[in-house]
Protein backbone atom coordinates (compact mmCIF):
# COMPACT_ATOMS: atom_id res chain seq x y z
CA UNK A 1 0.00 0.00 0.00
CA UNK A 2 2.71 2.43 1.01
CA UNK A 3 4.81 1.53 -2.02
CA UNK A 4 1.95 2.42 -4.34
CA UNK A 5 1.51 5.82 -2.78
CA UNK A 6 5.17 6.67 -3.06
CA UNK A 7 5.29 5.97 -6.79
CA UNK A 8 4.52 9.20 -8.69
CA UNK A 9 1.50 9.38 -10.98
CA UNK A 10 3.58 9.98 -14.10
CA UNK A 11 5.08 6.49 -14.00
CA UNK A 12 4.31 5.25 -17.53
CA UNK A 13 2.34 2.16 -16.49
CA UNK A 14 0.17 4.13 -14.10
CA UNK A 15 -0.57 6.74 -16.78
CA UNK A 16 -1.49 4.00 -19.20
CA UNK A 17 -3.88 2.42 -16.73
CA UNK A 18 -5.43 5.77 -15.86
CA UNK A 19 -6.09 6.53 -19.53
CA UNK A 20 -7.53 3.08 -20.06
CA UNK A 21 -9.79 2.91 -16.99
CA UNK A 22 -10.71 6.53 -16.32
CA UNK A 23 -9.83 8.72 -13.35
CA UNK A 24 -12.08 7.41 -10.60
CA UNK A 25 -12.34 3.82 -11.74
CA UNK A 26 -9.88 2.56 -9.17
CA UNK A 27 -11.92 4.04 -6.38
CA UNK A 28 -15.29 2.88 -7.68
CA UNK A 29 -14.40 -0.72 -8.36
CA UNK A 30 -15.55 -2.85 -5.42
CA UNK A 31 -12.73 -4.54 -3.64
CA UNK A 32 -12.87 -8.00 -2.16
CA UNK A 33 -13.58 -6.57 1.28
CA UNK A 34 -16.50 -4.56 -0.10
CA UNK A 35 -18.02 -7.74 -1.49
CA UNK A 36 -17.60 -9.53 1.82
CA UNK A 37 -19.15 -6.55 3.55
CA UNK A 38 -22.13 -6.54 1.17
CA UNK A 39 -22.64 -10.24 1.68
CA UNK A 40 -22.56 -9.91 5.45
CA UNK A 41 -24.53 -6.64 5.45
CA UNK A 42 -28.03 -8.11 5.32
CA UNK A 43 -27.30 -10.68 8.00
CA UNK A 44 -25.67 -8.05 10.16
CA UNK A 45 -28.70 -5.76 9.86
CA UNK A 46 -30.99 -8.68 10.62
CA UNK A 47 -28.97 -9.61 13.71
CA UNK A 48 -28.97 -5.98 14.90
CA UNK A 49 -32.73 -5.69 14.49
CA UNK A 50 -33.29 -9.02 16.21
CA UNK A 51 -31.13 -7.89 19.13
CA UNK A 52 -33.11 -4.67 19.33
CA UNK A 53 -36.40 -6.59 19.28
CA UNK A 54 -35.01 -8.74 22.07
CA UNK A 55 -34.51 -5.56 24.09
CA UNK A 56 -38.10 -4.40 23.45
CA UNK A 57 -39.55 -7.79 24.40
CA UNK A 58 -37.43 -7.82 27.56
CA UNK A 59 -38.87 -4.37 28.37
CA UNK A 60 -42.40 -5.71 27.93
CA UNK A 61 -41.75 -8.71 30.16
CA UNK A 62 -40.02 -6.56 32.78
CA UNK A 63 -43.08 -4.28 32.89
CA UNK A 64 -45.67 -7.04 32.99
CA UNK A 65 -46.96 -5.68 36.33
CA UNK A 66 -46.50 -1.94 35.72
CA UNK A 67 -49.82 -0.06 35.65
CA UNK A 68 -50.72 1.58 32.31
CA UNK A 69 -47.59 0.30 30.57
CA UNK A 70 -48.21 -0.31 26.85
CA UNK A 71 -46.43 -3.25 25.22
CA UNK A 72 -44.32 -2.36 22.18
CA UNK A 73 -42.72 -4.25 19.35
CA UNK A 74 -41.28 -3.76 15.88
CA UNK A 75 -42.48 -5.36 12.66
CA UNK A 76 -39.27 -7.17 11.81
CA UNK A 77 -40.02 -7.66 8.10
CA UNK A 78 -40.80 -4.04 7.35
CA UNK A 79 -37.88 -2.88 9.53
CA UNK A 80 -35.45 -5.09 7.59
CA UNK A 81 -36.95 -4.06 4.25
CA UNK A 82 -36.61 -0.41 5.23
CA UNK A 83 -33.04 -0.87 6.43
CA UNK A 84 -32.00 -2.64 3.20
CA UNK A 85 -33.69 0.00 1.03
CA UNK A 86 -31.98 2.68 3.14
CA UNK A 87 -35.29 4.26 4.09
CA UNK A 88 -34.84 3.88 7.80
CA UNK A 89 -31.58 5.81 7.94
CA UNK A 90 -33.38 9.04 7.02
CA UNK A 91 -35.79 9.38 9.89
CA UNK A 92 -37.10 12.87 10.53
CA UNK A 93 -35.16 14.85 13.13
CA UNK A 94 -36.91 17.29 15.45
CA UNK A 95 -34.81 20.43 15.42
CA UNK A 96 -37.31 22.51 17.38
CA UNK A 97 -39.48 21.60 20.35
CA UNK A 98 -42.47 23.03 18.43
CA UNK A 99 -42.17 20.35 15.73
CA UNK A 100 -44.68 17.56 15.84
CA UNK A 101 -43.32 14.19 16.92
CA UNK A 102 -43.29 11.44 14.32
CA UNK A 103 -45.81 8.61 14.36
CA UNK A 104 -43.56 6.60 16.65
CA UNK A 105 -42.94 9.44 19.07
CA UNK A 106 -39.70 11.19 19.94
CA UNK A 107 -38.59 8.66 22.52
CA UNK A 108 -37.91 5.90 20.01
CA UNK A 109 -36.20 7.88 17.26
CA UNK A 110 -32.90 6.29 18.32
CA UNK A 111 -34.01 2.81 17.26
CA UNK A 112 -31.34 1.08 15.14
CA UNK A 113 -31.79 1.24 11.35
CA UNK A 114 -34.73 3.62 11.86
CA UNK A 115 -37.01 0.77 12.89
CA UNK A 116 -40.54 1.91 13.74
CA UNK A 117 -41.52 0.97 17.26
CA UNK A 118 -45.25 0.23 17.37
CA UNK A 119 -47.71 -0.48 20.16
CA UNK A 120 -49.09 -3.98 20.35
CA UNK A 121 -52.80 -4.46 19.64
CA UNK A 122 -54.40 -5.55 22.87
CA UNK A 123 -57.00 -8.25 22.92
CA UNK A 124 -57.29 -8.87 26.64
CA UNK A 125 -57.12 -5.55 28.44
CA UNK A 126 -56.05 -5.30 32.05
CA UNK A 127 -57.96 -3.19 34.52
CA UNK A 128 -54.84 -1.14 35.30
CA UNK A 129 -54.27 -0.23 31.62
CA UNK A 130 -51.36 -2.62 31.13
CA UNK A 131 -51.34 -4.30 27.70
CA UNK A 132 -48.58 -6.86 28.29
CA UNK A 133 -49.80 -10.36 27.52
CA UNK A 134 -47.27 -12.67 29.06
CA UNK A 135 -47.82 -15.69 26.79
CA UNK A 136 -47.58 -13.52 23.66
CA UNK A 137 -44.39 -11.89 24.91
CA UNK A 138 -42.83 -15.16 26.02
CA UNK A 139 -43.51 -16.88 22.70
CA UNK A 140 -42.26 -13.83 20.77
CA UNK A 141 -39.13 -13.80 22.92
CA UNK A 142 -38.45 -17.49 22.31
CA UNK A 143 -39.07 -17.09 18.57
CA UNK A 144 -36.83 -14.03 18.40
CA UNK A 145 -34.06 -15.84 20.28
CA UNK A 146 -34.09 -18.67 17.75
CA UNK A 147 -34.13 -16.22 14.84
CA UNK A 148 -31.23 -14.23 16.29
CA UNK A 149 -29.30 -17.41 16.93
CA UNK A 150 -29.89 -18.55 13.35
CA UNK A 151 -28.69 -15.18 12.00
CA UNK A 152 -25.56 -15.52 14.11
CA UNK A 153 -25.07 -19.09 12.88
CA UNK A 154 -25.35 -17.96 9.25
CA UNK A 155 -22.74 -15.24 9.86
CA UNK A 156 -20.49 -17.81 11.48
CA UNK A 157 -20.91 -20.16 8.52
CA UNK A 158 -20.01 -17.36 6.10
CA UNK A 159 -16.82 -16.73 8.02
CA UNK A 160 -16.08 -20.46 7.90
CA UNK A 161 -16.55 -20.45 4.11
CA UNK A 162 -14.24 -17.45 3.80
CA UNK A 163 -11.61 -19.14 5.91
CA UNK A 164 -11.84 -22.25 3.78
CA UNK A 165 -11.46 -20.11 0.64
CA UNK A 166 -8.47 -18.23 2.08
CA UNK A 167 -6.71 -21.38 3.19
CA UNK A 168 -7.43 -23.05 -0.13
CA UNK A 169 -8.02 -26.46 1.33
CA UNK B 1 -25.31 -3.38 21.44
CA UNK B 2 -28.92 -4.03 22.28
CA UNK B 3 -28.35 -7.39 23.91
CA UNK B 4 -26.38 -5.86 26.75
CA UNK B 5 -29.36 -3.62 27.51
CA UNK B 6 -31.44 -6.73 28.13
CA UNK B 7 -29.37 -7.25 31.27
CA UNK B 8 -30.17 -3.82 32.69
CA UNK B 9 -33.86 -4.14 31.76
CA UNK B 10 -34.32 -7.63 33.20
CA UNK B 11 -32.09 -6.71 36.15
CA UNK B 12 -34.32 -3.76 37.05
CA UNK B 13 -37.31 -6.12 36.94
CA UNK B 14 -35.50 -8.55 39.27
CA UNK B 15 -34.92 -5.74 41.76
CA UNK B 16 -38.53 -4.55 41.53
CA UNK B 17 -40.02 -8.03 41.87
CA UNK B 18 -37.82 -8.84 44.85
CA UNK B 19 -39.02 -5.62 46.51
CA UNK B 20 -42.57 -6.80 45.89
CA UNK B 21 -41.72 -10.18 47.37
CA UNK B 22 -40.25 -8.36 50.39
CA UNK B 23 -43.47 -6.44 51.05
CA UNK B 24 -45.47 -9.66 50.66
CA UNK B 25 -43.25 -11.35 53.23
CA UNK B 26 -43.65 -8.38 55.55
CA UNK B 27 -47.44 -8.41 55.13
CA UNK B 28 -47.74 -12.14 55.77
CA UNK B 29 -45.43 -11.97 58.78
CA UNK B 30 -47.53 -9.17 60.27
CA UNK B 31 -50.93 -10.56 59.34
CA UNK B 32 -51.81 -10.70 63.04
CA UNK B 33 -49.77 -7.78 64.42
CA UNK B 34 -52.39 -5.86 66.34
CA UNK B 35 -49.94 -3.19 67.48
CA UNK B 36 -47.23 -1.77 65.24
CA UNK B 37 -44.57 0.88 65.86
CA UNK B 38 -47.11 3.74 65.88
CA UNK B 39 -49.44 1.95 68.29
CA UNK B 40 -52.05 1.21 65.62
CA UNK B 41 -52.63 -2.11 63.85
CA UNK B 42 -50.18 -3.00 61.07
CA UNK B 43 -51.27 -1.72 57.62
CA UNK B 44 -50.64 -3.89 54.55
CA UNK B 45 -47.93 -2.46 52.28
CA UNK B 46 -48.13 -2.46 48.49
CA UNK B 47 -45.39 -1.56 46.02
CA UNK B 48 -46.09 0.77 43.08
CA UNK B 49 -44.24 -0.10 39.90
CA UNK B 50 -43.30 2.55 37.37
CA UNK B 51 -41.74 2.13 33.91
CA UNK B 52 -38.26 3.65 33.71
CA UNK B 53 -36.32 4.23 30.46
CA UNK B 54 -32.88 2.65 30.79
CA UNK B 55 -31.61 3.16 27.23
CA UNK B 56 -31.88 5.94 24.67
CA UNK B 57 -33.45 3.72 22.03
CA UNK B 58 -36.65 2.72 23.80
CA UNK B 59 -35.58 0.05 26.29
CA UNK B 60 -37.79 0.40 29.34
CA UNK B 61 -37.01 -1.12 32.72
CA UNK B 62 -39.12 -0.97 35.83
CA UNK B 63 -38.55 0.56 39.24
CA UNK B 64 -40.41 0.74 42.52
CA UNK B 65 -41.87 4.25 42.61
CA UNK B 66 -42.95 3.87 46.20
CA UNK B 67 -44.43 1.68 48.88
CA UNK B 68 -47.96 2.67 49.90
CA UNK B 69 -50.16 1.52 52.78
CA UNK B 70 -53.32 -0.29 51.78
CA UNK B 71 -56.47 1.74 52.42
CA UNK B 72 -58.62 -1.30 53.10
CA UNK B 73 -60.44 -1.30 56.48
CA UNK B 74 -59.04 -3.58 59.17
CA UNK B 75 -60.75 -6.76 60.27
CA UNK B 76 -62.73 -6.34 63.51
CA UNK B 77 -62.44 -9.30 65.85
CA UNK B 78 -64.54 -9.63 69.01
CA UNK B 79 -62.12 -10.20 71.89
CA UNK B 80 -63.11 -8.26 75.05
CA UNK B 81 -60.21 -9.74 77.07
CA UNK B 82 -57.63 -8.06 74.84
CA UNK B 83 -55.95 -4.93 76.30
CA UNK B 84 -56.39 -3.13 72.95
CA UNK B 85 -60.11 -3.88 72.64
CA UNK B 86 -62.43 -0.88 72.19
CA UNK B 87 -65.54 -0.13 74.25
CA UNK B 88 -67.64 -2.64 72.32
CA UNK B 89 -64.99 -5.34 72.87
CA UNK B 90 -63.71 -5.41 69.32
CA UNK B 91 -60.04 -5.49 68.35
CA UNK B 92 -58.98 -4.00 65.01
CA UNK B 93 -56.69 -6.48 63.23
CA UNK B 94 -54.34 -5.62 60.32
CA UNK B 95 -55.97 -5.17 56.93
CA UNK B 96 -53.78 -7.88 55.41
CA UNK B 97 -55.69 -10.11 53.01
CA UNK B 98 -53.81 -13.40 53.20
CA UNK B 99 -55.27 -14.82 49.98
CA UNK B 100 -54.32 -11.67 48.09
CA UNK B 101 -50.81 -11.82 49.53
CA UNK B 102 -50.38 -15.45 48.49
CA UNK B 103 -51.39 -14.71 44.89
CA UNK B 104 -49.09 -11.68 44.95
CA UNK B 105 -46.27 -13.91 46.12
CA UNK B 106 -46.84 -16.44 43.33
CA UNK B 107 -47.06 -13.66 40.74
CA UNK B 108 -43.87 -11.98 41.98
CA UNK B 109 -41.86 -15.18 42.09
CA UNK B 110 -43.04 -16.21 38.61
CA UNK B 111 -42.16 -12.78 37.25
CA UNK B 112 -38.73 -12.99 38.91
CA UNK B 113 -38.19 -16.42 37.38
CA UNK B 114 -39.21 -15.19 33.92
CA UNK B 115 -36.80 -12.26 34.03
CA UNK B 116 -33.99 -14.48 35.25
CA UNK B 117 -34.66 -16.75 32.25
CA UNK B 118 -34.58 -13.72 29.96
CA UNK B 119 -31.14 -12.83 31.29
CA UNK B 120 -29.91 -16.36 30.77
CA UNK B 121 -31.24 -16.35 27.16
CA UNK B 122 -29.48 -13.04 26.50
CA UNK B 123 -26.27 -14.47 27.93
CA UNK B 124 -26.48 -17.52 25.66
CA UNK B 125 -26.99 -15.28 22.62
CA UNK B 126 -24.10 -13.00 23.59
CA UNK B 127 -21.79 -15.99 23.98
CA UNK B 128 -22.96 -17.16 20.57
CA UNK B 129 -22.10 -13.72 19.17
CA UNK B 130 -18.66 -13.94 20.74
CA UNK B 131 -18.12 -17.28 19.02
CA UNK B 132 -18.49 -15.77 15.52
CA UNK B 133 -15.45 -16.47 13.34
CA UNK B 134 -13.99 -19.02 15.69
Amino acid sequence: MLGREVLPLWMPWRLARLLHNGWRSNYLRPTMLDRIDQQMGTLRTAANLRAYRQELLASNIANADTPSYKARDIDFKSALDGAIAGRGAFAMARTSPRHLAGPDGAAFSNAPHGAQVLYRTEFQANVDGNTVNMDVERSAFAENSVQLESALTFIQQQFRSLQTAIQGQ
Amino acid sequence: MSLFNVFSIAGSALTAQSARLNTTASNLANADSVVSADGKPYRAKQVVFRAMPVTTDGGVGVRVAGVVDSAAPGRMVYDPKSPVANEQGYVEMPNVNVVEEMTNMISASRAYQTNAEIMSAAKTLLLKTLAIAQ
